[in-house]
């Protein structure tokens, strides 16, 4: 699993991924291996305001998320906490529980390398990709702000 | 030339230093205004302090303690304070300490903080109040609070716009408040989510500001991102001695792109009262007068300017509120609360035997200063009325404008004035 900004040394965020979609199905995170992907249908996230979700998902080792479409909220707290997602509904329809999927969040594209199936998402622009990549929008905003004063 | 654009995307494109922008777009925006209470001050504080860099600039950024202010409890008043020692160490310019503060949305129009093609993100879900004098605001978590006060930018997934057209004259006793409850009963808690709300027409040219302020604040009622409405003679004259600065009006292009464009005829928004637990849940006064009551809050970020306080006012002179019900009366600011002294108004709402509170958000989301028993019923001309907003789970709330809640206060139950 990736460790990337500050708040992997807090001890609730693996307290919070003991608990990662278990409303949903309770051998979720006992079956989760780092890096694997969750491929949903409409609206995943519903129902969430809160930042702990996206945070939850990330530290059970969820590399990527690809859905169908995001419920608004999480969709912006995905992105703040560093949680690459991506909205392909023709993928979320093709790709089958257990395929292996690689992804490139730059370009959007999603490879079934299972079936062979390739699908394209609507790649994000730069600076949402730096938030993603930098671990979140606050570590990215660190970065930022420490090249302006010259750090 | 760029593409027509309607009111929320000219001023996110410019904001975004980008000629035009479209529905879906995700772009970064520099910021006019970052505003946070004393709840969610403190967690934003928290991410400037993380990130360790002060703020952008100390005169765009606002600090009002309003929502358990004056301190409540021991938790309250550390809240307060995080939020007010962080303002003195930074030199906050809009830091409103009580005694000067106000409820935030009535507060920095009135102020003239806040200004027509202003781009504000506020910690709290109200913010889409400004979109009644041409601003795009918007409410968004403390994360994005702190790093906009850090940074002075956002980033924001441009949103679609709906726009509504109200044309005519409004029936008899029907406000502001009764053309929202309205729309959000026409299109539900969902109908506008994530979209902008354009408000036009000739019903919308002959509203007040203080009545389009009302509109825009419950936006999010329907889910909205903004609520927006363009500057007009009528808007010009209410911000002249307000704000002394420079403002862009940002008009909508007519061959703009609306997800939607919704009709309505104004002779069809009689007043309005919206039954527990949604503020869709609406249905006319008229059907609503077997409801008895217990208490009556006029006041908050939706109804306690001074046009609700005259509206209430003038159905409560030379009439007193019934021995069953408590009338809380919470002008919004303290500047309102002036002019109702100035006006004679306090003198009615004391002789009417209603409680009168100093600012405070207080009762509107169960904090304190007037919370409800078990089974209790409140009409209020706040915002929200899910379950147990206002106090115990059983309790309920029905909102509605200023005038019906005042002369539900007389009668005892759900009222039109006309009725008294």
């Amino acid at each position: 699993m990736s460790e990337r900004g500050g708040e992997t040394h807090h001890p609730s965020f693996y307290e919070l991924a003991k608990h990662c979609l278990e409303d949903l199905d309770k051998t979720f995170v006992s079956r989760v291996k780092p890096g694997d992907i969750i491929v949903a249908d409409e609206n995943f996230g519903c129902g969430s305001s809160r930042e702990h979700a996206p945070v939850a998902i990330k530290a059970a080792g969820v590399s990527c998320v690809i859905a169908k479409s995001f419920a608004r909220i999480f969709y912006r707290n995905s992105i703040n906490m560093g949680l690459p997602i991506l909205e392909c509904p023709e993928a979320a329809d093709a790709i089958s529980d257990g395929d292996v999927v690689s992804v490139d969040a730059d370009t959007g594209t999603i490879t079934d390398e299972t079936t062979g199936a390739v699908f394209h998402a609507q790649p994000f622009p730069p600076f949402i990709q730096e938030i993603i990549n930098e671990g979140g929008l606050v570590a990215r905003t660190k970065r930022v702000l420490a090249e302006k004063r010259g750090e | 030339m760029a593409r027509p654009m309607t009111m929320a995307e000219k001023i996110l494109a410019a904001h975004a230093g980008l000629d035009e922008v479209v529905p879906g777009q995700l772009i970064e925006c520099d910021l006019d205004l970052v505003l946070a209470n004393d709840i969610t001050a403190p967690i934003a504080i928290k991410t400037v302090r993380e990130i360790g860099a002060g703020v952008f600039d100390r005169e765009k950024i606002c600090l009002v303690p309003d929502h358990y202010s004056p301190n409540k409890d021991i938790k309250s008043a550390e809240q307060t304070k995080v939020t007010r020692d962080f303002a003195h160490e930074m030199g906050i310019t809009h830091y409103f300490e009580q005694g000067c503060m106000g409820i935030e949305h009535a507060l920095l129009p009135e102020r003239g903080i806040v200004g027509p093609g202003d781009l504000v993100i506020g910690a709290d879900s109200h913010t889409c109040t400004y979109g009644g004098i041409g601003a795009f605001s918007t409410g968004v978590g403390s994360t994005d609070a702190g790093v906009g006060m850090a940074t002075g930018r956002a980033w924001f997934k441009v949103p679609e716009t709906i726009r509504f057209e109200i044309e005519g004259e409004l029936p008899a006793g029907a406000s502001a408040k009764d053309i929202i409850l309205y729309v959000i009963g026409k299109i539900g808690v969902d109908g506008a989510l994530y979209c902008a709300m354009e408000f036009a027409g000739s019903t919308i040219r002959d509203l007040s500001v203080e009545g389009r302020l009302t509109i825009a604040n419950m936006a999010i009622e329907a889910g909205g991102k903004a609520g927006l409405f363009e500057v007009d003679d009528t808007a010009r004259a209410w911000l002249a001695g307000r704000t002394e600065r420079p403002y862009t009006e940002y008009h909508p292009d007519p061959d703009a792109t609306y997800k939607q464009v919704i009709k309505i005829d104004a002779a069809d928004i009689v007043p309005q009262v919206s039954w527990p637990h949604l503020p869709s849940n609406t249905h006319p006064v008229a059907e609503s007068r077997d409801i008895t009551i217990d208490q009556v809050v006029i006041g908050s970020c939706t109804n306690g300017r001074i046009e609700d306080m005259r509206a209430a006012a003038e159905v409560l002179r030379g009439r007193t509120v019934n021995p069953n019900v408590r009338c809380i009366v919470i002008p919004a600011t303290q500047g309102v609360w002036l002019q109702c002294v100035h006006e004679g108004l306090m003198d009615v709402f004391i002789d009417a035997h209603c409680v009168v509170s100093t600012p405070t958000c207080g009762p509107c989301l169960g904090g304190y200063m007037g919370i409800l028993a078990a089974g209790e019923r409140c009409v209020s001309s706040t915002n929200r009325n899910f379950v147990g907003r206002m106090g115990d789970p059983t309790s309920e709330v029905y909102l509605a404008s200023p005038a019906v809640c005042a002369a539900s206060a007389v009668a005892g139950h759900i009222a039109l004035p006309s009725d008294l």
